[in-house]
């Protein structure tokens, strides 16, 4: 009964081909391999694309599988491209810093580089003292260990209290969105260390790099796309064996599972902190490609598209919440981009720009109330695959085991 | 004899409604006991009690030789300890099968580094075979557990709770739902497991208590009012006062 890994998740293969056609594609017809048919802003939106398929993996196994609505996951989405954003503001200012004190008749003290350091990047707040959190921004290394640490530490800590207080439904939901609204708005205070709302920016440039964007965009998507990829593998591996049945039996009936011994609570914190910690990772892809990020990138919101795109890519299914995030993010860039040719009325000209979000609540809506299953159910259109489809409620105790309508049929 | 699980002295009030009233039960390693009683009169926070669901206001709950307090422990933890507790209505993983509920349900380590490292031995395939053709569902190890009938998921659920190894089964209701021949089906499996642990079966159907031949335990008002074989308690002025006599 034992089957390989691979065996038991069909998927998983045809997920990574795909994916690695797609980077292979993307790579040859990319401005920085000279036919140039994708620009390389275009690169950079599919990269950034890529991040979003996985924190959307993360979404759904959080969501989809263990049934925790989370509107926060973007906070820890937000925070890993903090992290990572840190050290490469830092490292490209320290440069620039170095660059201009060498022309100095007396070279600079390490003290007076850093000073100038925290001169150029927090004078836009009116300070020049680097805060506490900065500690470790020289070190690459230990910002990309903050990248999953500070996430997942976050992840932890909120989880243990609300897990272990058996907060669940609607009521886990409202506070995650507390707190991740609690985290933007900390972080919109220019003294809150990372510079308020004019965020961190000059992302994109990697410091001692020379090599040009369209080369540095490629660069970004082949590790989105590598970490997409390992990313699915887990959540696959994950959910395949005995973690999983546990994990879906919360989802399904967390009483039963607490009986059958296992700790709920436990359970619960640690997908929630390894979910976190891969949003971590997710954003820590993105920022850079997108080249700035402030804290209206961690706006309540942004967690609650998250769910709408995982909801219509259908949840449950890795690869529903993928194709949910590639396609729903794709089109709003198309539709809130100006690309979208605008539909004349007559009396009232439709801009997809204010009309796009009206779009998305309305498929949202629809996908809802008709296909629950998400775009991923046409999948199983395809392989015929049916659930269980038992009518009526079970009947009382004298007209047996059959259910209502089976028993009068 | 020995007891298994004694509970003394137990009460528990809800918004100043007094579920349980200073009640006291005790039962041995492998005995079987039925309780019964009219609607509110305890049962299922009795058992919400002894597996943790519910603290008491008051009131001891020992277990096992050592005479261990289960009423600092978690639910998941007194699971652990060797209890089981059955639904009043059949509670499955619906979207799993058979199989995965039975070996989800299997005595192993609960730890989630254990579970997430787990491969299924020959011998644990082995046990939940053993244990599908005990609850006559050998033919349905790889279907969803949501494709079942009502009863064939009441015994699921038994299954599932012999697959943990209990000392102590908590069974709430366990015939309601069945046809006769599936009533007949399942006293017999719970006959069969009280031989070697402590049964107590919450019922409502007299006739499927009599099947069981045990003690009985009469609740009533959150307090035991009777307690002893089925013709004794049946005879008792008090029992067929506030229960039988309606």
């Amino acid at each position: 009964m034992q089957r390989s890994f691979i065996a038991r998740n069909p998927s998983v293969l045809i997920f990574l081909a795909l994916l690695a056609l797609f980077t292979l594609i993307v790579t040859v017809l990319a401005e920085g391999s000279g036919i140039g048919i994708i620009s390389t802003s275009f690169v950079k939106t599919l990269g950034k694309t890529l991040c979003l398929c996985l924190v959307a993996v993360a979404m759904d196994l959080i969501w989809g599988f263990t049934g925790i609505l989370s509107l926060g996951h973007f906070a820890f989405f937000g925070l890993g491209g903090y992290m990572i954003g840190m050290w490469l503001m830092y490292e490209r200012t320290r440069l620039i810093v170095v660059d201009s004190l060498a022309q100095a008749e007396i070279p600079p003290t390490s003290s007076e580089v850093v000073d100038a350091i925290g001169n150029q990047i927090f004078g836009v707040v009116g300070s020049s003292e680097f805060p506490l959190i900065w500690a470790v921004a020289d070190s690459l290394f230990l910002q990309l260990v903050l990248v999953v640490l500070v996430p997942g530490l976050l992840a932890l800590v909120f989880g243990w209290l609300a897990f272990r207080s058996r907060v669940t439904g609607v009521y886990l939901s409202i506070l995650t969105q507390a707190m991740t609204l609690a985290l933007a708005l900390y972080l919109f205070q220019n003294d809150s260390g990372l510079r308020g709302n004019n965020g961190l920016s000059g992302l994109q440039n990697l410091p001692g790099v020379s090599a040009p964007q369209s080369v540095v965009s490629l660069w970004f998507f082949w590790a989105s796309a590598c970490a997409l990829g390992l990313g699915y593998i887990l959540a696959a591996w994950l959910v395949s064996g005995k973690f999983g049945w546990v994990i879906r039996g919360i989802r399904d009936n967390e009483a039963r599972v607490r009986f059958l011994g296992y700790s709920v609570e436990l359970y619960k914190l640690v997908v929630f902190t390894l979910t976190a910690m891969i949003a971590g990772i997710a954003g820590a892809l993105y920022y850079p490609q997108a080249g700035i990020i402030n804290p209206a990138e961690i706006a309540p919101i942004a967690s609650i598209y998250l769910a709408v795109w995982v909801a219509i890519g259908g949840r449950g299914r890795l690869y529903g919440a993928i194709i949910g995030a590639a396609i729903v993010s794709l089109l709003s860039t198309w539709f809130t981009g100006g690309q979208a040719p605008d539909i004349p009325l007559g009396f009232y000209t439709v801009k997809w720009v204010d009309w796009w979000l009206v779009l998305l609540g309305l498929s949202f809506v629809a996908v809802t109330l008709f296909a629950p299953k998400g775009m991923g159910g046409l999948v199983d259109l395809w392989t015929q695959r049916r659930a269980p489809n038992r009518h009526g409620a079970d009947l009382g105790p004298d007209a047996g085991s059959l259910r209502e309508q089976e028993a009068e049929t | 004899m020995s007891t298994l699980l004694e509970v003394s002295g137990v009460s528990v009030s809800f918004d100043g409604f007094r579920a349980i009233n200073n009640l006291s039960f005790s039962i041995g390693p492998a005995e079987m006991r039925a309780v019964i009683g009219p609607n509110g009169a305890g049962k299922t926070t009795f058992m919400d009690i002894v597996t943790g669901k519910t603290r008491p206001d008051e009131g001891r709950v020992l277990w096992g030789e050592k005479s261990k307090s289960l009423l600092k422990m978690s639910e998941a933890k007194i699971a652990q300890a060797g209890i089981g507790r059955k639904f009043q209505k059949p509670t499955v993983f619906e979207d799993q099968t058979v199989e995965e509920n039975l070996l989800m349900a299997l005595k192993k380590p609960r730890g989630w580094v254990a579970v997430l490292t787990y491969r299924s031995s020959a011998a644990d395939l082995g046990r939940v075979e053993e244990l599908a053709s005990e609850i006559g569902l050998s033919d349905a190890l790889t279907r969803k557990s949501g494709e079942l009938s009502h009863g064939q998921k009441q015994w699921l659920e038994i299954g599932m709770l012999l697959a943990q190894e209990p000392r102590l089964l908590l069974v709430d209701e366990p015939a309601a739902g069945m046809t006769p021949a599936e009533r007949e089906q399942t006293t017999s499996i719970l006959v069969d497991a009280a031989k070697t642990r402590a049964v107590v079966v919450v019922e409502h159907d007299m006739e499927f208590v009599r099947r069981l031949n045990c003690r009985v335990t009469v609740l009533h008002e959150g307090a035991v009012l009777a307690e002893g074989s089925l013709d004794h308690v049946t005879s008792n002025q008090d029992v067929i006062d506030v229960y039988l006599g309606r």
